[in-house]
Formats: C-alpha cells, sequence, structure tokens
C-alpha cells in the first residue's frame, strides 16, 4: 500500500515537473508547478516528516507560489505574446545543450546513487541496529520541536537574521525609486 | 518496500528537470521555478535520511531551514525580477546586458 502510493505520488511529481519543463505557457508552467510541490509534500509525509510536508504545503504553496503569480502578473502582457512566438517545444537545437547537460547530470546522479548504496552504509546499519529509525507508531513532532530549540538553536538564529536582512533587502529593492544613488 | 534509493532516483530526476528548465527557459520567472526544483530535490534527500534519525532529527530539521531559505531568496528575487523588468521591459534573461542604464 505505501509502496503504491510512493510509486503514485513519485510519478505525478516527476510528470509534473516534466509538463513544466515542456509547456510553452507560463501560466500552465506555473500551476502546473503547484501540483509537483503537492506531491512532493506527499513523498515527505511518505518518508516520515509530516510537520515537514506541512510546512511545505504553507510556505511553498501558500507563500511563493502566489509570490510568483504576482511577479507574472506585474511584469505582465509582452510576456504572453513572447511566449507565443516561441513555438518550439522540448526538441529543438537552441535547446539541444541543455536537454544534453541534464541528461549527462541524470545519468551520473543516477550511477552513482545506484552504485553508493545508501541502504547499506555503515550509519544507516548502526541507526537500525539502535532502534533509531522512525516508525509511523511515533510522533515526530515533539522531538523536532525540542531539538530545534536546543541542538539546533545556532542555525535557528542565524536563519533568522538572514530573513531579516532578506525583508530588508526586498523592502529596498521594491520601492520608488526618487532618489536613485 | 520503499528503499533510500527509491527517494534518491526520485531526487536525482527532479533535480535533473530543474537544471534543464534552469537552462532552457527565456524567462526569469520559470528559471526561478527550476531552481525551485532543484531545492526540492535536495529537500526531498534530507528528508530521506532524516528517517533514520530519529533522536536528533538532524535530517527534518534542516529541511525545514531549507525551505525556510529558499522562501527568503524567492522573496528576494522576486523583487529583483520586478525592478529589472520596470527598467528594461522585459524579463529574458539573455536579453538584458546592461549593469547599469
Amino acid at each position: 500500500m505505501v509502496s503504491i502510493m510512493f510509486y503514485v505520488m513519485a510519478a505525478i511529481a516527476l510528470g509534473s515537473a516534466l509538463y513544466v519543463a515542456a509547456s510553452g505557457n507560463l501560466v500552465r508552467s506555473i500551476f502546473m508547478f503547484f501540483i509537483t510541490l503537492f506531491a512532493l509534500a506527499g513523498l515527505y509525509v511518505l518518508s516520515l516528516a509530516d510537520f515537514v510536508g506541512v510546512t511545505q504545503v504553507v510556505v511553498y504553496v501558500g507563500g511563493i507560489l502566489v509570490l510568483i503569480m504576482f511577479a507574472f502578473m506585474l511584469s505582465g502582457r509582452e510576456n504572453l505574446e513572447g511566449l507565443k512566438q516561441q513555438k518550439n517545444r522540448l526538441l529543438s537545437v537552441s535547446k539541444l545543450p541543455a536537454l544534453l547537460l541534464a541528461a549527462a547530470f541524470f545519468v551520473v546522479l543516477a550511477n552513482i546513487f545506484l552504485k553508493a548504496g545508501a541502504d547499506n552504509s555503515n550509519w544507516i546499519k548502526q541507526a537500525i541496529a539502535e532502534q533509531d529509525v522512525m516508525t509511523p507508531q511515533n510522533t515526530s513532532i515533539n522531538s523536532l520541536g525540542v531539538n530545534l530549540m536546543t541542538n539546533y538553536l545556532l542555525p535557528f538564529e542565524a536563519i533568522s537574521i538572514l530573513l531579516l536582512m532578506a525583508l530588508v533587502g526586498a523592502a529596498h529593492l521594491s520601492r520608488k525609486e526618487e532618489s536613485a544613488t | 518496500m520503499i528503499t533510500l534509493t527509491h527517494y534518491l532516483l526520485v531526487s536525482a530526476g527532479l533535480f535533473s528537470i530543474g537544471i534543464y528548465v534552469v537552462l532552457s527557459k527565456q524567462n526569469a520567472i520559470q528559471v526561478l521555478i527550476g531552481i525551485e526544483m532543484m531545492l526540492n530535490a535536495a529537500i526531498l534527500n534530507l528528508v530521506a535520511f532524516g528517517k533514520f534519525d530519529k533522536i536528533n532529527n538532524a535530517g527534518q530539521t534542516f529541511a525545514l531551514f531549507a525551505i525556510v531559505l529558499a522562501a527568503a531568496s524567492t522573496a528576494v528575487a522576486l523583487a529583483i525580477v520586478l525592478n529589472v523588468y520596470r527598467r528594461h521591459q522585459t524579463i529574458d534573461p539573455g536579453k538584458i546586458n546592461q549593469l547599469k542604464d
């Protein structure tokens, strides 16, 4: 049952990602990217990281995609005209280098992953021996919160400073330019 | 039984599609979508390995951090895209060829 769901989610994620890559219509590709993100959230839940899955839905689907839609609508009309001109789809000469590079990357990555044998590595075996593996019975969110405030407090604070910097930077970039320097 | 290698292969496919989108699209917003895809592939790896770390939760914690970083970088990137559109009236990365007008 779980493996069937995994394969369905993976097929949806990869298929909609391929559609994003192949489609010439910007609006359609944005909405298919929604579906990719939802399927990825499902994959996170299947990997017993339910809180990360929920965060994915809230932050990505609720935040980032709305931002992308805003940027798309504000940067407007001639986008669509420009997109109508480029009729060429996935296979064309101008996109051949990108296709070659992506395929080469995939071959290399898949080779490495198949040869690395991550399931037989030492620390995975050690984790299984020490009962350090998550099971569907226990909830991880308790220890996640405790760890976030104890073990990982320094990266947490560093990220809060970075968020503040991003906020100031975005506000600075998007203000009206009267006293341009 | 779903093993780690399955997750790794899915994320490899997603990463490659992201690279293709980044390299082939003539629209800054679509390039941004490709970058998000590659980030998501990395987060999928973090989460898949985080399953074997029940006590410390390192994988899930850093997946959360990566999601937050992606959100921040997207906000800044979209502000830059809008500024570029206001100056050049286009967001094709191939046509923007000057730093200062």
